[in-house]
């Protein structure tokens, strides 16, 4: 009797879990497992089946400059990206956290980079950045009186106008973050620091700054993953080019999967890619994590 | 005990015609009091009373819209906090969360750029004299309240300002801790020297803490006087009825003697002043008793006008017992209920009559 029931139970559990378990199992899991076992084998073309080859595409990546430029390309890109964000971020978010005239509005427009989709707002920087007749040439060109300039079409400029771009979309999220945390933060703890006689710059370094660690690791973890992660604006911002100056790894990764449809390699690269992403997170969560205070 | 290094001496600190307001509401209205150096001022009141804002606008936490403020005799209205010398106990303590015990405690003495060896010097002892040192590697989240309040404490004496301001600073402890911590603050503060103003809404704490109690009714003085004045001289009916437990009787001079025609008179009486007296003036009819151990409270009626009675235990009176009711003429308080003042010219009538 009592076997029964709680036989019932098991079944029951099993299947409560079994819609989540599908999606999970069909959309991350297999995928995930199937592209490790396809990184060793060759891409299999008409007739021709996959078939075995060991560490060859692995060989083949190690050996590919296309792979060592996008790998530098996205260096210089989270480099550009994650320090630069986090601070705007931060410093938009004291700035609205004061006592100021139409706090709600700025608050708003701060986000709204985050609402608009990724693809639109590249569309309006495109503009922005347009040779001639584009935001930038037409108020560089009236105050300094530069020549027009093609940021996004020569190889020095198009990666950093990438960034420009990332930056501008980034900061506003992250803002939230900085913006409830320091809500988070007594006012008391400010008053009781100004009683004992630190300024506005000391309460910061000593008191507010420190209480947001928690926040700062959360937003820096966030702002890695997404300098991996974020490419679609890269497809209407420079399509990689011009010579690969802008491609990132992730959109490499695209490119040669279904563009060249080369696939084992493509797995090859995502293997090598997921693997940068787990070391740069553990290694943020076991450097920072110790230094951080949580309440 | 404590060494010449932490002591300070106090400074006096003078409110004129202070007044905060916001947009309609007036916390704080008009208020005008003398604290002398070294002495332990109460500021008291119901909440909402403007006692937290009086102490914050002294602190320069909060802007005065009106008056000034005065510490040693000079004008410190406008002057931000960390200029006015002085330090301050919160509430809710206040400690800073990612430092430890230690840091939390030298934090001002860091700011302000004390050598090393003179910091570790005083914090030990303060940490001495507080009974902190096993505890000065901890985080406050590591703490009880009574040590959380302690460190609060530590980080307020430390830098030995002439003045502290203290804000409820007992009301998260637990009654026996809030007792001896009374103690505690009261015989630190009259080692070291400073003067305190203390913010609280406990009449117990104010009466056995302090040498001037500042009496506030909705952002008023109604009275600054000393615990005792205060308790035998009380100025207005509010102060008579917020100071003691239970608090003072006020009845209608009408009701009390049928010969008054002032009716707008209130007679005050406290509870503990009278006595039972066979024949005596006042005659009352019981109608609740409450028993407290040492005494009786009995919930008596004169005329329709409710009245208590702390009677000694040994005698039983049972609700529905009609008693008779004498005091001392000293015992007897007059108010005028439409200016809410004392009359004092009129204690002596009303003795006469409620003896005849």
């Amino acid at each position: 009797m009592r076997n029964v029931t709680l036989k019932r139970e098991w079944v029951l559990g099993w299947l409560l879990l079994l819609p989540s378990m599908v999606l999970l199992f069909a959309f991350t899991h297999i995928p995930a497992v199937t592209t490790f076992l396809n990184s060793f084998y060759s891409t299999p073309r008409g007739r021709r089946a996959a078939k075995f080859i060991g560490a060859e595409n692995y060989e083949r990546m190690l050996g590919d400059p296309v792979f060592w430029q996008v790998l530098w390309n996205n260096l210089w890109f989270a480099l550009g990206t994650i320090p630069v964000s986090i601070a705007l971020a931060l410093v938009m978010a004291l700035w609205v956290n004061d006592r100021l005239a139409g706090r709600g509005f700025v608050r708003m427009a701060y986000f709204t980079p985050t609402v608009l989709p990724m693809i639109a707002v590249a569309n309006i920087w495109l503009f922005f950045y347009t040779p001639g007749f584009g935001l930038f040439d037409q108020i560089t060109g009236t105050l300094f009186g530069w020549p027009a300039t093609n940021y996004l079409g020569s190889p020095e400029t198009a990666l950093n106008a990438v960034i420009v771009v990332t930056v501008w979309k980034e900061a506003g999220f992250f803002m939230i973050f900085y913006l409830a945390a320091l809500q988070s933060i007594p006012q008391s703890l400010k008053e009781a620091a100004q009683i004992e006689g630190a300024n506005r710059w000391t309460i910061f370094w000593r008191i507010t700054f420190p209480l947001l660690m928690p926040t700062t690791l959360f937003v820096s973890v966030n702002a890695v993953i997404n300098s991996f992660r974020l490419v679609d604006h890269i497809f209407i911002l420079t399509d990689g080019g011009p010579n690969n100056a802008s491609a990132l790894l992730l959109f490499h990764i695209y490119e040669v999967a279904f563009q060249h449809w080369e696939t084992a390699y493509a797995a090859t690269l995502t293997v090598a890619l997921l693997l940068i992403l787990c070391l740069l997170a553990i290694g943020q969560f076991f450097f920072v994590d110790r230094k951080v205070h949580y309440k | 005990m404590v060494d010449a290094m932490l002591a300070s001496t106090g400074k006096p600190i003078r409110l004129e015609a202070v007044t905060r307001r916001w947009d309609e509401t007036v916390a704080v209205d008009a208020l005008t009091v003398d604290m002398a150096a070294g002495s332990f001022t109460a500021l008291l009141g119901p909440s909402g009373c403007g006692k937290s804002t009086t102490l914050r606008m002294v602190a320069g936490l909060e802007s005065v819209s009106e008056g000034r403020i005065l510490i040693d005799d000079e004008d410190v209205t406008t002057r931000s906090p960390s200029k006015r010398d002085l330090s301050m106990v919160f509430q809710s303590y206040a400690l800073f969360p990612h430092l430890s015990v230690a840091e939390n405690i030298i934090f001002g003495l860091k700011v302000r750029r004390v050598s090393r060896s003179e910091r570790d010097e005083r914090l030990q002892k303060v940490a001495d004299l507080l009974g902190l040192s096993q505890l000065l590697e901890r985080k406050p989240g590591q703490l009880s309240g009574g040590q959380q309040q302690r460190v609060a404490l530590g980080r307020a004496i430390i830098a030995e300002k002439p003045i502290c301001l203290m804000d409820e600073p007992l009301s998260n402890l637990d009654a026996k801790l809030r007792h001896e911590m009374r103690l505690e603050i009261r015989s630190l503060q009259q080692q070291l020297g400073f003067t305190m103003i203390y913010v609280t809404h406990d009449q117990v704490e104010a009466i056995t803490m302090a040498d001037q109690v500042v009496l506030l009714n909705s952002g008023r003085l109604e009275q600054a006087a000393s615990p005792r004045d205060l308790y035998q001289k009380p100025a207005s009916p509010f102060a008579a009825r917020f100071i003691g437990t239970p608090p003072m009787n006020l009845i209608p001079a009408s009701a009390l003697n049928k010969t008054s025609g002032a009716s707008s008179l209130l007679i005050g009486v406290r509870p503990e002043a009278m006595h039972l007296q066979d024949g005596g003036p006042v005659s009352a009819s019981v109608r609740a008793v409450e028993y407290l151990g040492a005494d009786l409270l009995a919930d008596c009626e004169i005329d329709g006008a409710p009245f208590q009675v702390r009677l000694p235990a040994r005698r039983t009176v049972v609700p529905g017992d009609r008693i008779e009711l004498g005091f001392e003429a000293d015992a007897l308080h007059v108010f005028d209920a439409d200016t809410g003042r004392r009359r004092d010219d009129l204690i002596s009538e009303f003795g006469a009559l409620t003896r005849s």
